[in-house]
């Protein structure tokens, strides 16, 4: 009930090619996130699987059946917009019933369905108001709750968070964490947000330049990434990327290491230079240290630190933790 | 008075200054535009003697006369040529706005070969005015023979109307986030749903606007009705207004009571349409 399945899929506008040959197989009740930088084709693709676009070439399958030709509404999948897209000119109800209505469900079915879905998401006060009189999250709760009663085998979201503030957007991953506890179904989520894309996924794919750079659970992707993009795009704040002749290791272009795995010393480290920024977060204390050829190295450090700018250290990596990369970017391993 | 308050104060009365030449350019306009509505409908209301002796001047005890809306009643038959005037106005409206729209729609939602060159041909007519064509319109109705009929206003009408209606309307179409077209695919809406259901509601403003710029010309032409259609049975009001003006004796009286009553059933239509366009439905519909 809801199992995808992607062979090979291309799409060009023009030109322009932005997917160049996509493979990929969700499980039934997976949450799957597609992350990646803009442009690098990650909603079109979630466009395609809606039957919003067409593909150029490939195929789609949902629950073993071949969809390309079926229209969206036929693919038994709902999706949630970044812009919300509610039916400006319709009540909470309305936007809710609005496909249901369409695929000719009794009234008294409706109804229930409508209310099972406003109940969950706490939206039964507002059912009689119009979009316009609805703030930010609650917008967005019924853009959810249009995608919930109909009862779908396959959610989209297409950055459905990025139009709420930072708080809200919080609230917002808990509750669609919770709902795909819920409601079992299987999620198909586009982010750029490395974060969102960490805390929610089951299984996260890592898109760039129409390409997957890689596909695993986050832990996957953290502990060992296929390549530099990956290494470089999952984690924060950012990965650290040494030429690998200033470490003089020479059978590596270019050596990858996580700020949270350096410990500052005052001498005897990989690499030594002058502190340039220092951000305190409580929590955590980001130090960047400028190490001449090195480049600019950050370290996470827990707790509080009172490192002065321009002050001289030294870094010390965690061996166990170091990455090799070769010319093209991808991981050496062993 | 500290620094802050004069600032404050020069500020306020520079915005005043501005207020009151804003307000003055426009009640001017204002004057200009209302004026021979004004004396039309004034002079409507008074004897021929006290038209020409002060035309400017309220009718008052004395000069008050309705021998103009009387004559109009009595000669020719007005309710008939209002009938054609309306039915004229509202079905080349109606087909202005339904094709429109819907040729908008299509150029602003699809993307299909020679999409902007076919926008560019429909846009044309916007700079080429149709009376241009009147022998050819002409002789083609007479070969159709529509010629003496309202199809054949209607037709030359919606014509005259539609380059610029489609090209307002598919630049607001232009504006109506594809998402929510988008929401409305998935919730199963037919194209013609999502024209109907969707657009439409979201781009009323936009369809007031071009009714309102469509209305007025089709309600006022004197040309077309004129060379098409100046049979009695036919004739539309402005048409039916020039009987009263005669080579050597012009009855002023009845043309203008004709022209004021001529102005009512377009003003109504204003009214309806004028309210549309102060309404804005979409603030909400996306962030």
């Amino acid at each position: 009930m809801g199992s995808l399945s992607l062979k090979n899929i291309h799409k060009s506008f023009g030109d322009v090619e932005v997917l160049k040959g996509i493979n990929l197989e969700v499980e039934d009740g997976e949450f799957v996130i597609f992350v990646g930088p803009s442009g690098c084709g990650k909603s079109t693709l979630l466009r395609i699987i809606a039957g919003l676009e067409n593909e150029t070439s490939g195929t789609i399958e949902i629950d073993g059946e071949m969809v390309n030709a079926q229209p969206p509404t036929k693919r038994g999948i709902s999706m949630v917009f970044q812009t919300y897209a509610l039916y400006p000119h319709l009540t909470v109800r309305g936007n809710m019933s609005l496909g249901l209505k369409q695929a000719k469900i009794p009234a008294e079915k409706i109804k229930t369905q409508v209310e099972q879905a406003s109940s969950m998401l706490a939206l039964d006060e507002y059912l009689d108001r119009r979009p316009a009189e609805l703030s930010g999250g609650q917008r967005q709760r019924v853009a959810i709750g249009r995608a919930i009663v109909r009862k779908p085998d396959l959610f989209l979201f297409d950055e459905p968070l990025s139009n709420l503030d930072a708080a809200l957007r919080v609230n917002t991953r808990l509750e669609i964490a919770a709902l795909h506890r819920q409601l079992s179904a299987t999620m198909i989520y586009v982010t750029h947000d490395q974060v969102e894309a960490m805390t929610l996924a089951d299984r996260i794919v890592v898109l760039h330049d129409g390409y997957v750079e890689q596909v695993g659970t986050p832990m996957e992707l953290y502990n060992s990434p296929a390549n530099n993009f990956v290494a470089g795009f999952i984690g924060s704040p950012q990965m650290n990327f040494v030429p690998a002749h200033v470490l003089g290791d020479d059978k590596s272009t270019t050596v990858g290491i996580r700020p949270e795995h350096i410990v500052l010393s005052d001498d005897d480290g990989d690499v030594s230079g002058t502190v340039s920024h220092v951000e305190r977060l409580g929590g955590d204390t980001n130090v960047y240290l400028d190490c001449g050829e090195a480049g600019l190295v950050s370290i996470r450090l827990f707790g509080e630190h009172y490192y002065e700018v321009d002050a001289k250290l030294s870094a010390k990596f965690d061996p166990a933790r170091v990455y090799r990369f070769d010319q093209n970017g991808d991981t050496i391993t062993g | 008075m500290t620094t802050s308050q004069s600032i404050s104060a020069s500020m306020l009365s520079s915005k005043t200054a501005r207020a009151v030449a804003a307000h003055a350019i426009l009640i001017t306009y204002t004057i200009i535009a209302l004026f021979p509505v004004v004396v039309i409908v004034i002079n409507s209301f008074k004897s021929r003697n006290a038209i020409f002796r002060s035309p400017l001047s309220l009718p008052d005890s004395e000069s008050f006369s309705l021998v103009g809306y009387e004559t109009v009643i009595k000669q020719g038959d007005f309710v008939l040529y209002f009938q054609n005037s309306l039915t004229v106005t509202i079905v080349s409206l109606t087909m202005v706005l339904l094709f429109g729209a819907m040729a908008a729609f299509a150029l602003a939602e699809y993307r299909f070969r020679l999409n902007l060159l076919t926008g560019l041909y429909l846009a044309l007519g916007i700079m080429i005015p149709i009376r241009l064509g009147t022998v050819a319109i002409l002789q083609m109705m007479v070969a159709s023979g529509l010629v003496n009929t309202l199809t054949a206003l209607i037709l030359v009408y919606t014509a005259q109307g539609l380059p610029l209606a489609i090209f307002i309307l598919s630049e607001f179409m232009q504006g109506i986030s594809d998402d929510l077209k988008n929401a409305g695919r998935i919730d199963g809406l037919s194209e013609y749903r999502i024209f109907v259901r969707l657009v439409l509601p979201l781009i009323r403003p936009a369809m007031a606007t071009v009714a309102v710029f469509t209305m007025i010309p089709i309600w006022n032409d004197l040309w077309f009705p004129l060379i098409l259609a100046p049979a009695e049975e036919v004739k539309t009001v402005t048409l039916g207004a020039q009987v009263f003006i005669g080579q050597f004796v012009t009855n002023w009286n009845a043309v203008l009571a004709s022209l004021s009553l001529a102005i009512v059933p377009v003003l109504i239509l204003y009214l309806i349409f004028s309210k549309q366009l102060i309404k804005g439905i979409t603030s909400g519909a996306v962030k």
